[in-house]
């Protein structure tokens, strides 16, 4: 198992290392390996920066803190958002789970329980103009980037009230208001995208000149995503031109019933990071405290411009790859070992243990969460289903050409067209 | 005599100076030519001027000065921040052009041929064209997807399919091809100002190709509209549709004789001739008295149905001509689209003109009889006014 990991030893070295069991192949450490450019200049500025690190930590963080344990690492007030966050994915896709085998949602449903500690990890850090991008397991991330839940229920069940009218489904969840890029169901593919908004951040902040333009990306994938070439890619051209991303590796050890093991030459993912110039850190995916210490390190170090990072984060999805996976090929005891350290149960007990919160306010949190679970089928099971007439939109932004003008007809159309400028 | 035998002597050794393709100014009016390369990288640098969202992306497009120069000069002018040397990762580049869009850029990316998107077409298809839909209009993705399709000049078959079926068939997609300098700017420059993904066709053959352009084309603010097709020479017997390269050589079934009688004392030709074949075949069409009407269909997607329908009900004849793969191509589509609309007015069977069913060929006689030519053009032509034509031409 993964030990505390501190910000004062990930601010010392590039490279975070956490030291783990000899046994666990996964965990096998990283060294900094003396690679060229971008590397170096990590090194040096980490060194420099090393101060500004703490301080922008934002947390309660005690001198002594590089043995001590996570849990002071969180104020009550992020202890209890943390904790809801979690608590809403999990009873949001435990109610998927119930109305796809009541027949009530159809099509290919993927489930994130198990995993709620990295989205909520990393999400939660997050801005609102901040990007993520995901597979097609990405209902989870959306409802803590703040899309409401009964937008993504009603998406589900097809109905016109949904995030994207009805019109994705389960593996598209898009949220324009929240910077939600997608639900990809080719693996591989939120990968480019994300780098592309990454690429944007850096060019409005290059070319269009908006020195505030601090805005992160985070690409979500699995571990089968990492045998894929789009990651590859994406990696050396996020290194090579120090983009604003973090790559998170959500390491569930399976990808549908293949192994992570059968599947890949060098299984630890994070390693693969210095391999094109920037950090890999593997952390214990299952504990949302140690992801989220990580994430505002990759988080800030993307914010400074100092370029990517590969996170790789391991942990297990609870049930089968989607509802209609019988699941044999897992081995149920690797599941009872993973059950035992459910996030949200750990989550609660530390916040527990270092009295900052009581039973009755986690009960209070579990039921509000149902309440808002059940507003949400309910709201999603009243609503109507597309009309028919929306068959035909959204294939375009612009059927005609060229953008609609202010008076709102097609510019195209307007017959001084030649004489307009270029489209804002 | 004398003096006649001196004009012709005259008009012979013009003849001999005169280069292969002309690049000379027109003297009988004020139309200036540029090449089909110049006009896309004007097009392109106007657009980049004009708006700063707009950069390009590609193998080999900045310090290179682009694969085929058509980005010559862009680097030196726009920095590399805006004119982009990628790895040769298709893949990965090409959904990082995706995801700047989602955002708001406008990039612009470069295949160095359209055989290469193949590697991206999973971001060209998935990503691109269908995230509109699949957003329900909160994700609208204003990319330009550009480079050489088609078959060049013994490049062999990896490098030489045609990709114009292929896009088009996908809604949500914009197809372009231009084949003229008019057609390349002013088709280019409505693609970058497009909201929605276009894949623009363009043809390595006709890079250097120049045509008369008039002073409205050279402007900045020119753009041709998206889903209209052109008729480039009216005729009353049989309606040929064409794009890109196949316009040319559409035009030179007709052009040959009616240019030669228009060629001036001093031996210029007033009208550029793409390709070199068979212009006595061309003189037999004007001969036999067949008026051809030829439709430049400039855009592929959306079809411009209503201009090629309202032409076979003129002409009552169809020929469809492309350069790629007969099944499921193009042709197909204007067929099928003639006969659900304007049955009735069909004199003749729609007959379809494509490239030879089978992986290009790389022997040069060979890859000739892969691609059509001007006697196949003429000869479909002549079938479908059911004048009697000789089996087809050997190499």
């Amino acid at each position: 198992m993964a030990t505390a990991f501190s910000p004062s030893k990930f601010a010392a070295q590039p490279f975070p290392l956490n030291t783990t069991s000899q046994n666990n192949p996964l965990t096998i450490p990283t060294t900094a390996s003396p690679f060229l450019g971008s590397t170096r200049k990590l090194i040096r500025l980490s060194s420099s920066s090393n101060l500004n690190l703490r301080r922008r930590s934002g947390t309660v963080v005690k001198e002594n803190k590089s043995q001590s344990t996570p849990n002071l690492l969180i104020t009550k007030e992020e202890g209890l958002e943390l904790y809801e966050d979690m608590v809403l994915g999990r009873a949001f896709e435990d109610k998927c789970a119930q109305m796809y085998y009541d027949r009530k949602m159809f099509g290919f449903v993927h489930l994130y329980n198990g995993q709620e500690a990295v989205s909520t990890g990393f999400i939660k850090l997050l801005k609102q103009q901040d990007f993520i991008v995901c597979t097609y397991r990405d209902h989870v991330q959306a409802l803590s980037k703040g899309v409401s839940a009964r937008a993504i229920l009603s998406e589900l069940l097809g109905k016109a009230t949904g995030c994207c009218r009805g019109q994705g489904g389960s593996m598209h969840i898009f949220s324009r208001e929240h910077n939600m890029l997608g639900g990809f169901a080719f693996i591989g593919e939120g990968i480019p995208i994300g780098t592309g908004a990454a690429f944007r951040s850096k060019y409005k902040r290059k070319v269009l000149k908006e020195a505030d333009c601090d805005h992160v990306t985070l690409a979500f994938f699995g571990d089968g995503t990492c045998n894929n070439g789009q990651f590859y890619e994406c990696l050396n051209m996020a290194a090579l031109w120090k983009l604003p991303i973090v790559f998170v590796v959500e390491n569930n050890l399976w990808a549908i019933g293949m192994s992570h093991l059968r599947a890949t030459s060098v299984p630890p993912i994070h390693k693969k990071g210095p391999a094109f110039g920037m950090p890999g850190v593997h952390v214990d995916g299952m504990d949302v405290l140690k992801v989220r210490e990580v994430a505002k390190e990759a988080i800030g170090r993307a914010r400074r411009a100092e370029g990517p990072t590969l996170v790789e984060c391991e942990t297990y999805r609870f049930r089968g790859h989607s509802l209609a996976d019988p699941d044999k090929l897992r081995d149920p005891a690797e599941k009872a070992h993973y059950a035992a350290r459910d996030p949200i149960t750990a989550l609660k007990k530390c916040l527990i243990d270092n009295s900052l919160a009581s039973e009755a306010d986690l009960k209070a949190i579990d039921k509000k969460i149902d309440e808002v679970v059940e507003e949400a089928v309910e709201f999603a099971e009243e609503s109507p289903v597309p009309p028919k007439s929306q068959l035909h939109e959204n294939v375009f932004a612009d059927p005609k050409g060229f953008g609609i003008g202010p008076d709102g007809r097609y510019r195209c159309e307007e017959p001084k067209f030649a004489e307009g400028t270029a489209l804002d | 005599m004398l003096a006649i035998a001196r004009q012709r002597m005259l008009g012979q050794s013009f003849k001999k100076i005169l280069p292969a393709v002309s690049v000379l100014r027109s003297y009988s009016s004020a139309a200036k030519q540029i090449t089909v390369r110049e006009a896309l990288n004007s097009a392109l640098d106007e657009e980049m001027s004009a708006d700063p969202k707009v950069f390009l992306m590609g193998e080999e497009v900045g310090e290179y000065q682009g694969a085929y120069k058509i980005t010559k000069g862009l680097l030196e002018k726009y920095g590399p921040e805006r004119v982009l040397d990628t790895p040769i990762t298709e893949a990965g580049f090409t959904g990082i052009g995706v995801g700047a869009a989602y955002c708001g850029l406008k990039p612009v990316v470069e295949f160095m041929t359209f055989n290469f998107s193949m590697q991206a077409i999973d971001h060209i298809i998935n990503s691109a064209a269908k995230s509109n839909y699949m957003s329900a209009g909160q994700i609208s993705v204003p990319i330009v997807f550009r480079g050489p399709n088609g078959a060049a000049a013994g490049v062999g078959a990896q490098h030489s399919q045609c990709y114009a079926a292929w896009y088009a068939s996908c809604p949500g997609l914009k197809v372009l091809s231009p084949y003229n300098s008019e057609d390349a700017r002013g088709l280019l420059k409505a693609a970058i100002r497009d909201p929605d993904p276009v894949v623009f066709l363009e043809n390595e053959l006709l890079y250097g190709e120049s045509f008369p352009v008039s002073d409205e084309v050279l402007d900045s603010s020119f753009c041709l509209p998206i889903g209209k097709a052109k008729i480039e020479r009216e005729g009353k017997d049989v309606t040929i549709t064409a794009f890109s390269k196949m316009v040319g050589y559409a035009l030179k079934c007709l052009s040959t004789s009616m240019s030669n009688a228009k060629q001036n004392l001093s031996g210029e030709k007033l009208e550029d001739e793409p390709g070199d074949s068979g212009s006595h075949a061309a003189e037999m069409l004007e001969k036999d008295g067949i008026y051809a009407e030829v439709i430049n269909l400039r855009s592929i997607r959306p079809l411009d149905r209503s201009t090629i329908n309202a032409s076979v009900r003129k002409t009552n004849r169809l020929i469809t001509v492309e350069e790629g793969f007969p099944q499921h191509g193009l042709g197909a589509e204007i067929c099928a689209s003639v006969v659900e609309e304007s049955f009735s007015y069909l004199d003749a069977p729609v007959e379809r003109i494509a490239g030879a069913d089978v992986p290009m060929p790389y022997a040069a006689n060979l890859e000739r009889m892969a691609v059509p030519q001007v006697e196949d053009i003429v000869r479909a032509a002549k079938r479908a006014c059911y004048r009697s034509v000789p089996l087809a031409a050997t190499a």
